[in-house]
């Protein structure tokens, strides 16, 4: 397929791969890729986003080519025969995000991301008694202190470091903060080590423990006594001083991946946190930093939220929205639902098994582990085509930019197709 | 094709009609001359003793730029809670409802722009877009339909201005900075939400007074306005600097709101949802009314326009950029649970639900101060009609506001029912006035236009934007103001009924100032070197607002 990159580039390029939402990227070459202030996961997500322009683009209906018009047509046909559609994936940004809510209202459809096993947990934590963030430029100017609970911020948000840690850049003259990791295990931490080798400290690292540690830390910040010598394994005496570190902190930023919490009732845990952040803005200042998960995940639920009043894991009924997070999960919904339509524009993921009539529209190299009965590749936002997309602290919006021309249509150009047939 | 509104009572304040009866002509969406005797009218509503006023607009409420999101997000058991029982309030809140009130705190951007049209209102204003989110406030105003919009940037706790207040940058440097806000975040007026307040919070300063320093800048909230209200005024838009004062909602805050008429030193200010800011320290509960000195105050000052921010009994969710307010005031929040964040070294935000209720002795008698300072200020022009949705009341209780102040017997029929205590430390009862329908027009139509600066809406002159509303005029003005007979958007008729029949996108407007672009240079410096994203992505372009092939940006000159 063509694949020309376009005559004027834009100057800087925004990258999607993360919820850092970096904008400061250069691309200068695509073959062999060349991208300036690029880390490890933008350059995969560029690398597999050029490569693309070498698979099949063009649609199929079970399994065999055929044409947009016709495609389009066999998934309105699916959607139209279905009584309660699951729309899930929902890899996309802001633009492709609000035709599918328009196409979810038409169809009577439910909507989930695919990480919502984990935003979720977010959620529910700020539903239930709220919480006090921040966002990157505060982190990058105020933090004297950053305590990484059970998070190897390193992998996921790669230039988390190098932008807010150590660029001594700051409108404030603050020392370069420490990095304290809780419940991390001491391989993950070395992507926290400062160009001149200053290491991040370390309180435990099982990240199993992390529950009980941070409810000893909420215990001894107000001053209850605990009768231990050890809480998750690690000394009260290490505890008591890292309560103190944040006691004497101007500006403690907690950071926390709810998706790295790989045990049950995790909100609870993110309860704890945010009761630790709100018990030091008693005397000092602080705030909580969570890390999204990523494939536009803030986006998705921004979106939903103002044209539905509910985050994801919603659905309409009679073109009226309900929210249930426990319900709603694709997990159940596949067992509910009579016809699956999965989204996956930034990364090829594959739909989840089932037996259902399945649409897949997506990164034209999305692996079909099952033939599906519609696929539609599109264009891969940022790269095909422009959008809008929330940083992972959801008070940045930025412009995603076109950076070459295809012939693969935008996934709102294919929802909307899909809609007007079912009109 | 020319549409005829034939025999309407006109209430047109722009041009001191006040009950005339005249025709309206409409010719491609602008109100025109009568036409020629031969010239073919294509259409004629007889609108015979019906009430006929240009669209309401709406120039203080929180219909987009993130916080409605975040209380939205925050708060699902509230709006399963309103789809269930939309209509049933209990009694005995003071509230009586009509079934026309949904009481729907955080609609959608969609129920928004269909809630703001059914009651005549064709345009509302976002007062509190943080710069660095103003994408977000633009997007969300971007899917609500019918109605025009537009927004308040916000400044004066952002790093960047407060540095150039403590280098002393002369006038002409701040002037091109807030320019270029104007222009980069497609907004049409400058707010301060207490000022330096939100970002000494973030120094860990826990209040600030009008006269006192941030610890880290060492300028007072005072020099604040007066450096922010002198270039609104030198850059010469219409709307003039939107100020909500330091000490919101506390106890004697009413000396700081009068110190704070005299910040701008006789040039225009506009003090927001001043209700919050109207309160003293007298009687057993130290928290007392000070409407009478706050209405005196802008009687007296010719210069200070303000809206109120009434209260009205019920559960409602108040999002502001007072951060430093919120977070204080998150232990009073119900239910228990509240946001709170540092934004960007720009602004920050609190977003906490709130239930008044009427037998609270503060909640009762915040009601009767916004009343008090509705029937006390003299100057309909100057004084205007908000709930600050969804702060003191969702926006479609506006209604029921108005019966309050054109119906006394109403009024204190509900008065009666307050905690007793509220009931003995306010004067509303002795306050006999009623509003008209003269003056409801001014409040909600000439005298908003006048003060955001649209010259072809909120009036029935010729060459204005045919924005027109038509009531049936009754006795229970609560019922009259909820349900319009028709309302037209840019000439077509959207709403009959009280019910949209057509869908339309409205314009979003905007005042765009000349300035130096040499500004740019110091702040892309700035922005690369300590912001986290780039200055180009600061900025939102025309296109971004039209290229979903819906929306429009108006540039309003004065």
């Amino acid at each position: 397929m063509k694949n020309n990159l376009n005559p004027t580039l834009p100057a800087s390029i925004t990258c999607p791969a993360c919820g850092m939402l970096c904008d400061d990227l250069v691309l200068t070459s695509t073959a062999p890729l060349s991208i300036k202030n690029a880390c490890a996961k933008s350059i995969t997500f560029f690398e597999q986003s050029f490569h693309s322009s070498n698979s099949n683009t063009a649609p199929s209906v079970s399994g065999k080519a055929t044409d947009l018009e016709t495609a389009i047509k066999a998934a309105a046909a699916i959607l139209a025969k279905s009584k309660a559609p699951l729309i899930a994936g929902l890899g996309t940004e802001v633009q492709g995000m609000r035709s599918i809510m328009r196409l979810a209202a038409a169809s009577n459809a439910a909507l989930d991301h695919m990480h919502s096993e984990s935003s979720v947990r977010n959620t529910l934590t700020m539903q239930n008694g709220g919480w006090l963030t921040t966002t990157l430029s505060e982190v990058k100017n105020r933090a004297d202190l950053i305590l990484a609970i059970g998070t190897d911020i390193g992998n996921s948000h790669p230039r988390f470091f190098e932008k807010l840690v150590w660029d001594s850049a700051s409108l404030f003259d603050k020392p370069s903060p420490e990095v304290v990791y809780l419940g991390v295990s001491a391989e993950k931490t070395k992507s926290a080590t400062s160009p001149e080798g200053k290491l991040a400290s370390t309180v435990g690292d099982d990240p199993t423990q992390v529950p009980e540690i941070v409810n000893a830390l909420n215990a001894l910040l107000i001053n209850k006594k605990i009768n231990a010598e050890t809480v998750g394994g690690v000394a009260v005496s290490a505890l008591q001083a890292l309560v103190e570190k944040l006691k004497a902190a101007k500006y403690a930023v907690v950071v926390w991946s709810a998706s790295s919490f790989k045990f049950s009732h995790a909100e609870l845990t993110i309860q704890s946190i945010v009761q630790l952040v709100n018990q030091l803005n008693e005397t000092t200042r602080a705030a909580g930093l969570p890390l999204n998960s990523g494939d536009g995940d803030s986006s998705v639920n921004n979106t939903s939220t103002w044209l539905s009043g509910y985050p994801t894991r919603n659905r309409f009924v009679n073109g009226k929205p309900e929210y249930d997070n426990y319900h709603f999960s694709t997990k159940k919904q596949l067992q509910n639902s009579d016809a699956l339509l999965w989204v996956s524009t930034f990364n090829s993921i594959s739909a989840p098994q089932t037996a259902l009539p399945t649409i897949v529209i997506g990164h034209p190299d999305t692996k079909l582990d099952r033939t599906p009965d519609v696929f539609i590749p599109v264009g891969i936002p940022g790269v095909d085509h422009a959008g809008s997309m929330f940083r992972m602290d959801s008070s940045i919006t930025l412009p995603l930019k076109k950076l070459r021309d295809n012939e693969l249509p935008n996934l709102s150009e294919v929802i909307n197709r899909i809609e007007a047939e079912l009109a | 094709m020319i549409t005829l509104l034939k025999n309407g009572r006109l209430y047109d304040p722009a041009h001191n009609k006040n009950g005339v009866v005249e025709d309206i002509y409409i010719y491609q969406g602008r109100i025109v001359p009568k036409p020629l005797d031969n010239a073919k009218i294509s259409q004629t509503y007889d609108l015979s003793g019906k009430v006929v006023m240009a669209g309401a607009i709406d120039m203080h409420s929180h219909i987009g730029g993130g916080k409605v999101n975040i209380a939205r997000m925050m708060l699902p058991e509230y709006q399963q809670k309103q789809m269930q029982e939309i209509k049933n309030l209990s009694e005995p809140e003071a509230h009586i409802c009509t079934p026309y009130c949904s009481h729907h705190a955080t609609p959608t951007a969609t129920d928004t722009g269909f809630r703001y049209i059914e009651m005549g209102y064709t345009a509302a204003f976002e007062p509190a877009i943080s710069p660095i989110n103003a994408r977000q406030a633009h997007l969300e105003m971007g899917d609500t339909p019918m109605i025009d919009k537009g927004g308040y940037a916000m400044l004066g706790n952002d790093d960047y201005f407060l540095r150039m207040l403590t280098a002393k940058k002369d006038q002409k440097a701040i002037n091109d900075y807030v320019a270029w806000i104007l222009h980069a975040t497609q907004t049409i007026g400058i707010k301060v939400v207490n000022p330096g307040g939100i970002s000494a919070f973030k120094f860990n300063q826990r209040r600030l007074n009008l006269d006192e320093n941030h610890q880290h800048y060492q300028v007072s909230p005072r020099e604040v306005l007066q450096s922010l209200s002198r270039a609104v005024h030198e850059l010469g838009i219409a709307k003039p600097l939107h100020v909500h004062c330091n000490n919101l909602g506390a106890a004697g805050n009413f000396e700081t709101t009068l110190n704070t008429m005299t910040a701008s030193n006789g040039l225009p200010m506009h003090l927001t949802h001043i209700q919050f800011h109207s309160y003293g320290t007298e009687g057993d509960k130290k928290f007392s009314s000070a409407a009478a000195q706050i209405a005196e105050a802008i009687n007296k000052n010719k210069n200070i326009t303000a809206d109120v921010g009434q209260i009205l009994f019920n559960q409602t969710v108040t999002a502001s950029g007072d951060s430093m307010m919120q977070h204080l005031n998150a232990k009073h929040a119900n239910p228990k649970k509240s946001v709170i964040m540092d934004i960007e070294c720009d602004a920050g935000c609190g977003v906490l639900p709130f239930k008044y209720r009427d037998q609270n002795y503060v909640n009762a008698l915040q009601w009767a101060i916004g009343l008090e300072i509705f029937l006390s200020v003299e100057d309909p022009w100057r004084i205007f009609l908000t709930t600050d949705h969804p702060n003191g009341a969702p926006f479609t209780s506006y209604p029921h506001l108005i019966r309050l102040l054109m119906d006394k017997s109403f009024r204190n029929e509900a008065f009666a029912k307050l905690n007793l205590d509220a009931q003995s430390m306010s004067n509303l009862t002795s306050l006999d006035r009623e509003y008209s329908l003269y003056d409801i027009a001014i409040m909600t139509r000439a005298g908003a236009s006048k003060l955001i600066g649209m010259n072809d809406r909120g009036h029935l002159g010729v060459g204005a934007n045919a924005d027109i509303t038509v009531y049936t005029d009754q006795e229970n003005r609560e019922a009259m103001f909820a349900k319009p007979d028709y309302v037209f958007k840019n000439g077509e008729l959207v709403v009959k009924d009280g019910a949209v029949v057509k869908v339309v996108w409205g314009a979003t407007h905007t005042a765009k100032p000349a300035f130096d672009i040499g500004v740019e240079k110091e702040l892309k410096e700035y922005f690369d070197r300590y912001q986290t994203i780039g200055l180009d992505n600061f900025k939102i372009s025309d296109a971004e607002i039209f290229d979903d092939g819906r929306g429009s940006v108006v540039v309003n000159k004065n």
